[in-house]
């Protein structure tokens, strides 16, 4: 069980909480000690709003151990309306077909228990195709 | 700065090997290629390995193998760069011999996926990748390799079986090198059939997980190099570069610019150029990762590395099987392609020799070219 680094990074995990850079206002997610735009110290927490869309997509149908309950499930890198780029699991699919370029927005749900049956609940960010 | 020479190289089998251990099958592969080189002295040992602290519950293995190999007298650590260990562990060698700081050092990189049954491997190769961000999600290496994929095919509109010349020229390479765990020819009608892993990623676009051990004895001495009787190979330059360990946090997912860094550095070192190279082992964990990394070095243009692996005549590639059919004994591998190119520089590659190769780029990645490591070897006799 993994209690300290998923406390650690709930803020992250829970609500999409990264930073903005105070010397360039670049979004930065997750958070890092340094700006990967300009290299100063970044610290600022910075909310995202959670839009995005697909820049690519799988459907894995071989599941590393904890989550072979979910299969099949689909992974993608999810290009964040602000500028970084996440990976998530989309959930709420339903019958539509996932498309490269799709609109997606982030909700908290359950990813997996820690540590079997009786372990915590381990939540986090998923996305889901944005209605209409 | 002295020259760095390959005196020996030893190699186990890549299999499924449920009755041996990492010190059992280091100590054939260093055996092997200390015999070689006359049993020399050794004042450095290092170790490839990526998954022995998690999969066997064994750290330290540098001493492991020095005390069950009856290796007194080294200094040894392990060197550790996601599926690269092994070509790290290579570039700590060449750099101590080069130096002159070891007159020998041994490398082996070796591997034991079957210390663990059942689906955790997955997990613990994931280790890998960037794990509070992205295995977290519940992805595998393979995920990501199944990323790039879908966005490669999408991009540049590449035929669904785009990527199957690859995986079908390893495995008919394979066939002639006793040493790899598949060695039967597939088709392309095969490759068209595959099931799907982490779609459109199929079976055969991922290279297995085994088991293997491989080493080679590196020394400045011309006269330990001399000693087996072999034509001499060198190795001539060594370069690493990184990228973001995420995935995600690339810029351009599909241009994997630590390859281009290595790949440079390591020609620059050497004083050559790309199209000298007779043999390019490339790290083709996924057949996806060999096609960014033929059009990062700038072999094809962007889109069109898949149609480069069929057409090209100029280099060869995975001569003896690639990760895809020899297989992919991960902190090992990078130790196995600096074996395989030492066969072909010797011509002692069998069936599978390469006529005339005089040089060999090598090149092991850990992720999608997060850490990438090079290495150019040549036949000493060569005039460059």
């Amino acid at each position: 069980m993994e209690i300290p680094r998923h406390w650690r990074i709930q803020k992250q995990r829970y609500s999409l909480v990264g930073e903005e850079c105070p010397h360039c206002s670049a979004k930065i997610f997750p958070p890092r000690d340094v700006c990967p735009e300009c290299g100063g110290e970044a610290k600022e927490p910075y909310r995202f709003s959670g839009r995005g869309s697909v820049y690519s997509y799988t459907v894995m149908n071989n599941a590393p151990a904890g989550f072979e309950e979910s299969l099949p499930y689909t992974i993608a890198l999810v290009q964040l309306e602000e500028g970084p780029t996440v990976t998530a699991q989309l959930t709420d699919l339903g019958e539509q077909p996932v498309e490269i370029g799709m609109p997606v927005e982030m909700v908290t749900r359950r990813i997996k228990q820690d540590g079997g049956r009786q372990g915590m609940l381990i939540y986090g960010y998923k996305f889901r195709p944005v209605m209409g | 700065m002295n020259k760095v020479y390959i005196a020996g190289i030893g190699q186990t089998v890549v299999g499924e090997h449920w009755d041996r251990s990492l010190a059992n099958l280091s100590a054939q592969a260093l055996l092997a290629a200390l015999h070689e080189a006359g049993d020399p002295a050794v004042d450095a040992l290092y170790a490839g390995n990526l998954l022995a602290s998690s999969a066997s519950k064994q750290s330290n293995i540098g001493a492991l193998i020095a005390s069950n190999a009856g290796l007194t007298g080294v200094e040894t650590f392990t060197a550790e760069a996601g599926e690269a260990s092994g070509a790290a562990a290579l570039r700590m060698g060449y750099l101590a011999v080069r130096s002159g700081y070891a007159r020998t050092a041994l490398v082996v990189g070796v591997e034991k996926v079957t210390d663990m049954v059942g689906g955790g491997i997955d997990n613990v190769i994931a280790h890998s990748t960037d794990y509070d961000f992205e295995a977290m999600s519940g992805i595998t290496s393979t995920t990501l390799a199944g990323l790039l994929m879908a966005r490669y095919i999408a991009q540049y509109h590449v035929p669904a079986d785009g990527l199957g010349a690859l995986p079908v020229m390893a495995h008919a390479n394979a066939v002639h090198n006793p040493n790899a765990i598949f060695r039967r020819a597939i088709s392309m009608d095969a490759y068209r059939k595959a099931g799907m892993v982490s779609a459109p990623l199929n079976m055969f676009d991922a290279a297995p997980y085994a088991d293997g051990a491989a080493a080679v004895l590196l020394t400045c001495d011309p006269a330990i190099a001399r000693a087996g009787g072999k034509a001499l190979v060198e190795i001539r330059a060594s370069a690493g570069a990184v990228d973001t360990l995420a995935l995600h946090d690339r810029p351009e997912p599909l241009m994997f610019s630590a390859v281009t860094a290595s790949t440079q550095k390591a020609l620059a070192l050497a004083g050559m150029v790309l199209q000298d190279m007779q043999i390019y082992e490339v790290w083709d964990a996924f057949s996806i990762y060999a096609v960014l990394s033929i059009e990062a070095n700038g072999l094809a243009a962007r889109g069109d590395g898949w149609r480069w692996v069929a057409d090209n005549k100029d280099m060869a590639l995975v001569t003896m099987g690639g990760n895809k059919a020899r297989g992919l004994p991960l902190g090992a591998a990078g130790l196995y392609q600096a074996v395989e190119a030492a066969m072909q520089l010797r011509g002692e590659a069998g069936e599978n020799q390469v006529e005339g190769a005089e040089h060999a780029i090598i090149q092991a990645m850990g992720g999608p070219a997060a850490n990438v490591i090079t290495h150019i070897l040549s036949r000493s006799a060569s005039t460059y």
